[in-house]
């Protein structure tokens, strides 16, 4: 009997490889590991409408198909460490899980400050639906919320608490909140639209510290004042889900290396047999814009990765002759993003964090409009609000 | 044949959905979501695929 195909991590990512291999034709066993109490859920909505409304697993659940009902679910349990010479992964509870082939898709954790008296009540930062469940149970009309973060989760929060009433501030390291992705302009006009709303930016500014007795009252910031707080969310980046890995000669520099076939590399360079990684937590160069791995942290990265990482899968364990040939394709996935802040849906396709100048090249910055990013001469990605059908048309320049 | 159901309180009009499966869904002029509400059993691999794409997961196949 085969061992399973063994899926660490049961967010997006982990689903994607689980209804892919069926697609693929892979029959055999599929034995999903995951940290969370909870079945896969889309997180995107849990800081936007999900976040304004009631938080439930059921509001955000991914719906569940026939073709992975035999799916062995693990779930309250975390992988703990990876032997490769086995090809075993051990879990939380000392359970040792034989593979025929490992696909990692632990994905990332916000990172935290580093603050003295950290300990206080009232700290929050968002990546899982308990994370949105505790932080919707402080939103209340009226509070101060103090957002550290200006990228887009957080300004996605700046203006989900706003419209629920609450007293926004947003402390920002630069200065205009998503200035590296969004560019200078646009960046501008999307702090002007918050500040219509009522949030408040403390720009080029970070948090020193917290006071209160049990829960935080104060933050000082490094200019030397200090701002009421009754609610403080960290939206100041991710780490990635790696030290069970620890152990292993994968190179764990910054998430998980992999080659185009989503085949974990090792600090040598060589691929590592039957062990994959997917999703946010992959690292991976993508020929659309050069030759540099880079993590990606779209949406829809999880699944376009999860489906490359399963063909090849798929194609080995079912001895299948296409196998040399489907190493040799390139996999170069278009990334897109989409932000809701208020009633502005911001889309995007392509890496805009790699470009040098930022053009508009329709519509207007003060309503609807469109811009290009270029690195040198190359186009590296588009960003719209509203004009959809324009900037839909650009995704077909990056294929 | 597929029934095709999209909660047009869910959507968004993002249309990633009409890349997956062109010929079920459209942005019609004013950028709004059409889609054919009764497909061939062809078309079921792309509307799966649209359904895995839909940033709101606001399409459903009604069996
Ligand atoms: C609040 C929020 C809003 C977002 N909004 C957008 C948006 O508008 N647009 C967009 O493009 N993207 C957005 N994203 C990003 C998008 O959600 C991610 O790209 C996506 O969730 C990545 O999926 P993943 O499966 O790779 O990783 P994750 O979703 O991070 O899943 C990893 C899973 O692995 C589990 N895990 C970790 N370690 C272990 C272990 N050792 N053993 C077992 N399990 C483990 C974790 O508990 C987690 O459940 C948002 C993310 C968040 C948090
Ligand atoms: S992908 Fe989803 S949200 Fe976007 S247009 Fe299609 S159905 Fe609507």
């Amino acid at each position: 009997m085969n061992h399973p195909v063994v899926i660490v991590g049961a967010s997006m990512g982990g689903l994607r490889t689980a209804e892919s291999l069926r697609r693929f034709g892979y029959l055999g066993p599929i034995t999903v590991i995951g940290e969370e109490a909870h079945k896969p859920y889309n997180r995107p909505p849990l800081s936007k409408e999900v976040l304004a409304n009631e938080v439930t697993h059921e509001a955000v659940a991914f719906e569940e198909r026939a073709a992975t009902a035999d799916v062995n679910w693990v779930l309250g349990t975390r992988a703990v460490s990876l032997d490769q010479e086995h090809n075993t992964v051990t879990d939380s509870s000392g359970m040792v899980h034989p593979y025929s082939a490992l696909v990692i898709a632990t994905g990332l954790r916000p990172k935290r400050l580093n603050l003295a008296n950290g300990d206080l009540a009232g700290r929050h930062a968002l990546r899982t639906l308990d994370d949105a469940i505790n932080l919707r149970a402080e939103l209340t009309p009226g509070a101060d919320v103090v957002i550290v973060g200006g990228g887009f989760i957080g300004c996605e929060v700046a203006a989900t608490a706003a419209r629920l009433g609450c007293d926004v501030t947003v402390i920002h390291h630069s200065a205009h909140p998503m200035l590296r992705p969004l560019g200078t302009e646009l960046a501008r006009q999307m702090q002007l639209r918050h500040e219509a709303e009522g949030v408040r930016f403390l720009l080029n500014r970070s948090v020193v510290g917290v006071s209160g007795d049990s829960r935080i009252r104060e933050v000082q910031i490094d200019d030397g004042s200090s701002i009421k707080c009754d609610v403080l969310i960290e939206a100041v980046g991710s780490d990635s889900n790696t030290e069970w890995l620890e152990s292993t000669n994968i190179d764990l520099s910054d998430g998980v290396l992999v080659d185009s076939a989503m085949r974990a590399i090792s600090t040598s360079g060589d691929f590592i047999p039957n062990v994959y990684a997917i999703g946010d937590v992959a690292r991976f160069a993508n020929p659309i814009f050069d030759d540099v791995p880079r993590r990606v942290e779209h949406w829809n990265i999880p699944t376009e990765t999860a489906k490359r990482a399963t063909s090849v899968i798929a194609a080995q364990l079912n001895e299948d002759e296409k196998l040399e040939k489907l190493l040799q394709d390139q996999f170069k996935p278009v990334p897109s993003f989409w932000s809701d802040q208020y009633d502005i849906h911001l889309l995007a396709f392509g890496s805009l964090s790699l470009s040098d100048t930022v053009t508009l090249v329709a519509g207007d910055v003060t309503g609807e409009c469109v811009f290009e990013y270029h690195r040198g001469d190359q186009l590296v990605g588009v960003c719209g609000i509203g004009m959809r059908s324009v900037v839909q048309s650009y995704r077909a320049k990056f294929i | 044949m597929i029934k095709v159901e999209v909660d047009m309180t869910k959507c968004q009009h993002y249309g990633q959905c009409v890349f997956e499966a062109p010929d079920i869904f459209r942005l019609n002029s004013d950028d709004k979501l059409e889609y054919t509400a009764e497909a061939d059993d062809s078309e079921r691999a792309n509307i799966e695929a649209a359904i895995d794409v839909c940033p709101m997961q606001a399409i459903h196949i009604v069996e």
